[in-house]
Parts: C-alpha cells; structure tokens; sequence
C-alpha cells in the first residue's frame, strides 16, 4: 500500500508523505478498523477499571441474588421452567443474554454522542482518509471486545455451578450472545446518531431496555405471560436471544425455532448497522 | 482556468497546471438557507490563499466543502484534481485540516493528539512517533508532551492543532479563523509558524475576518460576504482597485458625524460616514487634513493611514468586516 511518492513536491521532511492510503477511493474494511486500533486501545487503557466492574462483578451479583438467594424461595416444577433444572438454570442464560445486550448499549449511547458533540473525535477521525462506515465499524468492533470478553468471563464462572447441560452448548451460547450484543449495538447506534441531546436516552431505557429486559424471557417463562402477551414478547428482538441462549445451555434446541432466532438477531444486526452508517453520515456532513 | 481544468479527473493534470483547488459556481445550502450562493475560486500551488469577510459569510461552509467532510449542494469542485464526491478518503489522505472549533481529544494527553491521528492516516507507529516528537518541536510544545489538552492555553491547542494536521505531511493545509480568541502575541507567533509553512512549499488556505491577518499572510484573497465573492486578488490589488492609497480619519462630537460629511464630501474620492468618525479617501490625507482645517472645521482627533482591506470591504459591502 506504500505510494510511491517520495514527499519531495511538500519539501518538509523526509519518506512517504501520506500512510498508506490508496490513491483513489476508500479504504478497504479491514485498513480502517487497523487505523483505529491504537485509539480504541488507548481508550480502554483509560476506562478498563470502571469496565471490570460494569462488565464483570456487577453479573456476578446478579447471579448470586437472582438465582442463587431468590431461587432458593422458588420452588417451582421443572417442567414449567422450559426444561432448566433449577431457577438458577433457568434465568442463567437469560441473564447472560441481557447482559450483553445492556453493556452494547452503554457503550452505543453516551460514547456515541460524546463522539459528535462532546468530545468530537468523529469529526477529528473524519478529517482524515476514515468515512463514517470505518468510524462506526471501529467502535462496533470495540463494543463487540467489550461484549465478548465480560461474556466469556460470566459463562467461565458459572460453568462449575452445574448449570450447563454440555460443553458445547455454552461455547455456541457465547457466540450467539457476542451477536445479541451486536444487534442491540448497532440499532442503538443509529438512534443515538440521530438524537440532538441526550435527554433521550432516559426514553430509551425506560421504555426500550427495561420492558424488554423484563418481557424477554429472562426472568420468567414467557409462556406465564398467557396467549396473546406471550405473542407479543417473541416479537421482542432480546427473547430471540434470550430463547437462542437457553436452548443451548439446556440442551433443549428446537431447530427451525433455532434458525428463526438466528435469521431475526443476524437481520436486526445487518440493517442496524447500515442504519448507524447512514445516521453518523448524515449527522456528521452538516 | 478553462473548464477543462475543471472536469479533468486526475491529479496529474492539476500537478502540470498546479491547481490545487478548482471551484465553479459552488453552492451550500442547509435546508431552504443558502450559505453559499455560487462562488468560482482557484488556489494555485505555493500560494497563501485567503477567503476574507465577517461572520456568517459562508467560509466555513466553503471550507468543510473543500475539506472533502461536507457534500458539495451544486456546482464543481475539485481538490487536487479529485473530486470529493467520489475521492474524499483520498483527497482528506493529502490535506491537513484545522477547523473553526478544535477537534482535539481531551481525553488523550498532547503527543497521543499527534500519534493517534497520524495513525488514521496509516503512517507506521515508528514514524508516527517521529513525526510527533518533530511536530511538537515546531510548535514549541515539546515541554508539554505529556500533558492534558484541557490544561492548555488557547493559544497552544491553536498550535498542537496545526501540529496535528501537519502529521501526514500534507500538500494543502486548510486554517480555519486560526487566530480568532488568540491575543496579539500568540497570533504573531502563529503567522511566523504559517510563514515557515509556505517556506517550505505548503499551499495554504486560511480564511480570516481579521484584515491584518489576511494583509500579512496572503497572496491573494477573495472577499466574501453572504454567501459570495465581492472581490478577488492580492491585497495590495485590491487596495488600489477598490480604495484610495490614504484616508484621513476626522474624529467630531457625538452626533455631529452626518452634517459634516457634506461640508468635506469634495475633499476627497469618497467619504464613509462612521458612528465615530469620518473617513475621507484621498491620495493625499495631509493635504485633506490641512483644507478641513482651512474651512473652520475643527475635529477633535485627526489620524491619517494607508488604506486597509478593512476599507475595500467597507466599499463593497457597506459594512465594517468587524461588529
Ligand atoms: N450546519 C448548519 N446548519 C444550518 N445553517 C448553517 C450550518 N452551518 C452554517 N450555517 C449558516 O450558514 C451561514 C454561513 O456560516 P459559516 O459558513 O459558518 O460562515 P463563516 O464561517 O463565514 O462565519 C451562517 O448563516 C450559518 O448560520
Ligand atoms: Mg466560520
């Protein structure tokens, strides 16, 4: 990728004067999140301890609470738990699924919009050969590092706890969560992209996370839900993950609903995502 | 300068004729508001290229266009002989940029400013490194190394901006109001910096509502006001095309500026009626000095200069560059 030129024409200076951009067009995906690496790397040097917490110890308690210190007041049959052993089996994967999807959006609201109005690295980072699509893939990619290793800690842990019906479902469960992760992601980074303030966000969590939270089959069987409501929460994008994740860890996995989990979470990702590029385009080419 | 020029796709072309930036009827709109309303500009390779006019005059909006970030609305242009529409990774690779408003990363510490965006340009870390540590010593920040941006002075984020936009060595550096809040010591050191710049053969366009500025650093310059060009060509052009050489300035009582216009309109080309004072141009301000005084007329202040930019913008537009 190294030009040809030698810098002589800009007389300051010795060697290639521009990277190694191409001559003509944008850059391939893959050279614009490598462009990034150093300053999303430097941003998590700055923000890991607060991360552990966030990502890490904060589960943990969840699981303990929930499961261990409530489920032992529930003494439920089985055979209504979607084929989990315990309470603890149960709300595990769930838990693990929300997870993902709270710490996607965390890192897909307040640093998307400092992005463009507080701190305006998207506007430094555009200045220069990055487009938008390499601005958002960065930071997804960066959100997806956070994702995936607060999960794979939180699976590990919870291994030795029996709650795991095989080895490999959880290992499948990882990827399937890591996507959950990228789903809620990219959706919320599109509409933080379009948000003028951050009042907003407030709306977005009390009316988005927390309902789906609770409607998503994390924390109860849907299926209490009765008829019609329990319709209504498959249609909520986190019960495909939710649902996706148990079936794993259970051992319970019914394909054709497998693959419509699948489809749903892969679509809302695919055109969050392009809806995210479109949004800090837009917002950024003021 | 032909419309060949314009529609020629490749940089090879705008390296023969040394065109560094082509614009034809370029326009900006934001919703139903056109900030820029058609505007024609050439910047030639070597030069110091000024857009000169008040607040609200469309340089900005011009110069994001030309900075390859902000879609042009209609018109032509071409940056280096690309077109930002198709090309603006590319053009963006060759330019550096220094916005109105610092985009600095207050979360990184000075030289991390330097090596992280020099990264976005692909340049290897090594060189990165080096680069940073040349850009600080140029502008006199290597003591601050290490330190936040936010505990800087205005006058050192103005510098480590330039600094950072130097990083991938570009053709054509864009300045946008570079001294605007820096007081008269900081910008006397920046226009020294820019000086080095064009030295050392950068193209550079900087826009300006301060006419000392664009006196001392351009080449040529256009006046902008509203969203057009009133007038185009080097400072000292300008001045003789659109003022006298001199102008004597009669300060009165309050209140007493408009009546006594008409008692010395004959004494030069023209008079401009200020809230504070007279302007009279002449090719002879001691002379006008010498028959107001003659007539019985007595200001309380008199001062005669050479005439400004300040005063070509004053004629074609009616109206003081600075409110
Ligand atoms: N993003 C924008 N949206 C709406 N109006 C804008 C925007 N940017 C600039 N303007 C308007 O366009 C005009 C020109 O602005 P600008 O280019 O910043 O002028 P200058 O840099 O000469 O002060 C102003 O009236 C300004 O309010
Ligand atoms: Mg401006």
């Amino acid at each position: 990728m190294a030009t040809t030129d030698t810098g002589a024409h800009t007389a300051y200076g010795e060697g290639p004067a521009y990277g190694d951009s191409p001559a003509y067009g944008r850059l391939s995906i893959a050279q614009g999140m490598v462009r990034q690496a150093d300053y999303w790397w430097t941003a998590y040097k700055r923000t890991w301890r607060g991360g552990v917490i966030s990502s890490f110890v904060a589960p943990l308690f969840y699981v303990l609470a929930m499961g261990v210190l409530l489920g032992g007041f529930i003494d439920v049959d089985p055979a209504r738990l979607e084929g989990a052993t315990s309470y603890l089996a149960f709300i595990v994967p769930g838990l693990v699924a929300t997870h993902a999807m709270t710490l996607a959006i965390g890192e897909t609201t307040y640093p998307v919009m400092g992005g463009i109005k507080w701190h305006k690295t998207y506007y430094a980072q555009l200045a220069t050969p990055l487009t938008a699509r390499d601005i958002v893939n960065a930071h997804l990619m960066f959100v997806l590092a956070r994702v995936a290793s607060a999960c794979a800690v939180f699976l590990l842990v919870l291994a030795p706890f029996g709650v795991f019906a095989t080895w490999w479902g959880p290992v499948a469960a990882f990827f399937v969560v890591v996507l959950v992760g990228m789903a809620f992601a990219t959706v919320v980074f599109g509409i933080s992209t379009r948000l003028r303030d951050e009042a907003a966000f407030g709306l977005v969590f009390r009316l988005g996370v927390v309902p789906m939270s609770l409607f998503s089959g994390a924390f109860f069987p849907v299926a209490n839900l009765g008829d019609v409501l329990s319709k209504v929460a498959q249609a909520v994008p986190l019960w495909h993950g939710v649902n996706l994740t148990r079936m794993l860890c259970l051992d319970t996995l019914d394909g054709p609903v497998a693959l419509l989990n699948v489809t749903v979470l892969v679509a809302i990702t695919v055109a969050g995502w392009l809806w995210a590029i479109q949004g800090l385009e837009r917002r950024l080419s003021d | 300068m032909t419309d060949a020029t314009a529609h020629d796709p490749g940089t090879a072309h705008a390296l023969a004729t040394g065109s560094m930036i082509t614009a034809r009827d370029l326009r900006k709109s934001f919703g139903t508001f056109e900030a820029v309303k058609g505007i024609d500009v050439d910047v030639r390779r070597g030069e110091v290229f000024g857009f000169l006019g008040p607040n609200g005059a469309g340089k900005s909006s011009t110069m994001r266009m030309i900075a390859a970030v902000s879609p042009v609305t209609s018109g032509e242009l071409r940056i280096l002989g690309m077109d930002p529409a198709t090309d603006g990774p590319s053009i963006r690779a060759r330019l550096g940029v220094c916005p109105q408003e610092d985009t600095l990363d207050n979360e990184l510490n000075v030289v991390d400013n330097l090596f992280i965006y020099g990264r976005y340009f692909g340049i290897d870390r090594a060189t990165c490194r080096e680069r940073a540590a040349e850009l600080l010593e140029f502008a006199n920040l290597t003591d601050k190394a290490k330190a936040k941006v936010e505990d800087l002075s205005g006058g050192m984020k103005r510098r480590l901006t330039i600094a950072r936009s130097l990083i991938n060595r570009p053709e054509l550096l864009l300045l946008d109001e570079p001294t605007t809040g820096l007081d008269p010591q900081a910008r006397h050191v920046l226009w020294d910096q820019l000086f080095r710049l064009k030295q050392a053969g950068v193209t550079l366009v900087v826009t300006t509502h301060y006419m000392d500025e664009a006196e001392q650093l351009c080449d040529r310059l256009v006046v902008m006001d509203k969203g057009l060009i009133a007038a185009e060509g080097s400072p000292r052009e300008l001045i003789a095309a659109h003022s006298t050489r001199e102008v004597a300035e009669l300060r009165f009582g309050v209140g007493e500026h408009e009546a006594i216009a008409d008692k010395v309109a004959d004494l030069g080309e023209r008079v401009e009626v200020l809230p504070d004072r007279l302007l009279v141009y002449t090719d002879d301000g001691e002379h006008v000095l010498a028959q107001v005084h003659e007539r019985g007329l007595t200001p309380v202040a008199t001062l005669v200069r050479r005439s400004s930019l300040e005063d070509v913008f004053l004629r074609l537009t009616g109206r003081s560059l600075v409110d």
